[in-house]
């Protein structure tokens, strides 16, 4: 049988409107893989590029041959990773509206996981910024925030679940319209054999909370299309990511833009960096990462 | 900057420590600077309090300092926590009894209130979003949801490695959830009675010399059956106490009429964040 076997479609002015029916021919194995094949290699607005050095938004500076991982997650999408130690990340925010849920856990031993009590109390600093730590709650810095041209960042909200998008946008279905974060997490996380269980509060970056004298949390939002937010990873890391309308979001439609995620190639801060020693806390939180990388071989 | 490990932070300065000597078999003693035992201060004040909430006493039990404590309060009934020395942290989770893998949620709780304080009023929100406690009586401004617990690792980072093998929250949180079938998979942020972590407009935050006093109270009723801990924080390195944990009272309450001052479920995301 070869391809011209079957149907074909009627492409006269006067013919009604094709169908889906009426443009892939499939009506044989044969033709259906041929089908199938036909759609590869398209491009579309979401999507990850690879391998990564073929990404079309490789960060200024970077090195392309030393991407990783690069990708442009939908508004409403999620996204995953195992990051080797020392790897950067970089969060791009093209259109402003994005809202890059994170969660983080050691690669080899997930039980070891961001804390975000921690990475709040422990700096002494709700805000998250240039040589913020993400911490674990095993005393040892996960990632540190090395870039951030947007300032508008959130360690109070957490994201959203089911309950909420139903109660605000009438749906949470992970397929809908308005998935909720959380609902994205328990997908991510389960590629990795964790369950909903292993879901401790995240941090999200590009849309602001501020936290008023009586304690209200102020909506900011974001800081315009353009910005960025780099980390580095300081020991193997699972990335957990959801690219989802922030809980406080005070628009009624459920507004999230694209999230552009790409990671290179790099090394964890060394004791002679500025950053080892920027803090007291930091500093410590460092020895105890470095002697759990050193004694693990990495 | 070219700095060793060892280079950059003056060496700590000479720590007063308490060494415990323990006899050992053989007739010996061994000495150890882990603080060990219930113990508070002589003359501590002490206030045991009562229940804030009329009704009928099904539950009344005083946790050690520095002891850990669970127990399943059922729905609609009313726990009552007395600060009896004052200013002693309860650090707190919440598990839906029937399934402990929905929990608290402090993000949950704060975003749905639109505020970073839990005073009286405020939903406990579980991490799908929906109530497992309610505020219903507190006897101090605010209480903490921000700070999360103490632990041996978290707390080398704040004061140095020398408290590496001082008591934590996160451990008691450990033991006591190793006998409800639960582990460190389950341990999330928490909540803090009665400890002060006050946000400054620049983000600084911080625990700091708290707000309460012997005797002091806060009142949650249970919004379906809850699994409580509770870790009588050893504060062992937090001044707040005067390092002088003392000990908590636990009173649950079948209430003789059901509390109406809240409905948990009526208050909206977006009434929240308006």
């Amino acid at each position: 049988m070869t391809t011209t076997d079957g149907p074909t479609a009627d492409t006269s002015p006067d013919a009604a409107p094709a169908t889906v029916r009426d443009l892939h021919l499939t009506d044989s194995v044969h033709s259906a893989r041929d089908d199938a094949r036909a759609q590869g290699g398209r491009a579309g607005d979401w999507m990850p590029y690879l391998p990564a050095s073929t990404s079309p938004h490789c960060p200024p500076g970077v090195d392309r041959t030393s991407l990783v991982w690069a990708e442009t997650v939908a508004p409403g999408g999620y996204t995953h990773k195992v990051l080797a130690r020392g790897s950067r990340l970089r969060f791009d925010d093209p259109t402003g509206h994005a809202c890059a849920h994170l969660l983080l856990f050691n690669a080899l031993e997930p039980v070891e996981r961001l804390n975000v009590a921690d990475t709040l109390k422990i700096p002494w600093q709700a805000y998250l910024g240039v040589n913020h730590p993400l911490l674990s709650g095993d005393g040892r810095v996960m990632a540190v925030v090395t870039g951030d041209s947007s300032g508008r960042h959130d360690a109070f909200c957490g994201t959203t679940t089911d309950t909420w998008n139903q109660h605000k946008y009438g749906d949470s279905r992970p397929e809908g319209p308005s998935p909720s974060g959380r609902g994205l997490f328990v997908k991510a996380a389960a590629k990795h054999g964790l369950s909903r269980r292993d879901l401790p509060p995240s941090v999200s970056f590009f849309q602001g909370i501020r936290v008023e004298p009586d304690g209200a949390l102020t909506w900011q939002g974001g800081a315009g299309p353009g910005t960025h937010v780099e980390l580095v990873a300081e020991m193997p890391l699972l990335v957990l990511v959801a690219n989802v309308a922030h809980p406080l979001n005070p628009r009624s439609e459920y507004a999230v833009g694209p999230l552009r995620v790409h990671a290179w190639r790099g090394l964890a801060t060394g004791p002679d960096e500025e950053r080892f020693t920027a803090t007291p806390e930091l500093h410590r939180a460092y020895l105890n990462t470095v002697d759990h990388c050193e004694a693990r071989g990495l | 900057m070219a700095t060793s490990q060892t280079e950059g932070f003056a060496p700590a300065e000479p720590i007063e420590t308490v060494v415990n000597t323990y006899p050992t078999t053989s007739g010996g003693t061994i000495a150890s600077t882990v603080p060990v035992g219930a113990v508070y201060a002589e003359g501590s004040a002490l206030d045991w309090g009562a229940s804030l909430v009329e009704g009928t006493v099904v539950l009344d039990e005083k946790v050690a300092p520095n002891a850990a404590w669970s127990a399943v309060v059922k729905q609609g009934h009313v726990l009552t926590i007395v600060d009896v020395g004052g200013n002693q942290s309860a650090d707190c989770l919440l598990y839906d009894a029937a399934d402990p893998e929905e929990r608290y949620s402090v993000p949950d709780t704060l975003a749905w209130q639109g505020n970073a304080y839990v005073r009286t009023g405020t939903v406990l929100r579980s991490n799908e979003g929906r109530p497992l406690m309610t505020v219903v009586a507190n006897e101090i401004d605010r209480q903490d949801t921000i700070g999360g617990a103490c632990g041996k690792e978290s707390n080398t980072l704040r004061y140095g490695h020398h408290v590496m093998f001082h008591h934590g929250c996160r451990e008691n949180f450990l033991a006591e959830a190793s006998r409800h079938g639960l582990g460190v998979r389950d341990l999330v942020s928490n909540l803090n009675w009665f400890m002060n972590v006050p946000v400054e407009a620049d983000g600084a935050l911080g625990i700091v010399d708290g707000m309460s006093a012997p005797g002091r109270r806060v009142a949650v009723r249970a919004e379906t059956d809850v699994l409580v801990l509770v870790s009588n924080c050893p504060q062992m390195n937090n001044p707040c106490n005067d390092f002088n944990p003392t000990p908590l009272r636990m009173i649950v309450v079948a209430p003789s009429s059901p509390a109406t001052s809240h409905d948990a479920n009526s208050q909206s995301p977006s009434e929240a964040a308006a």
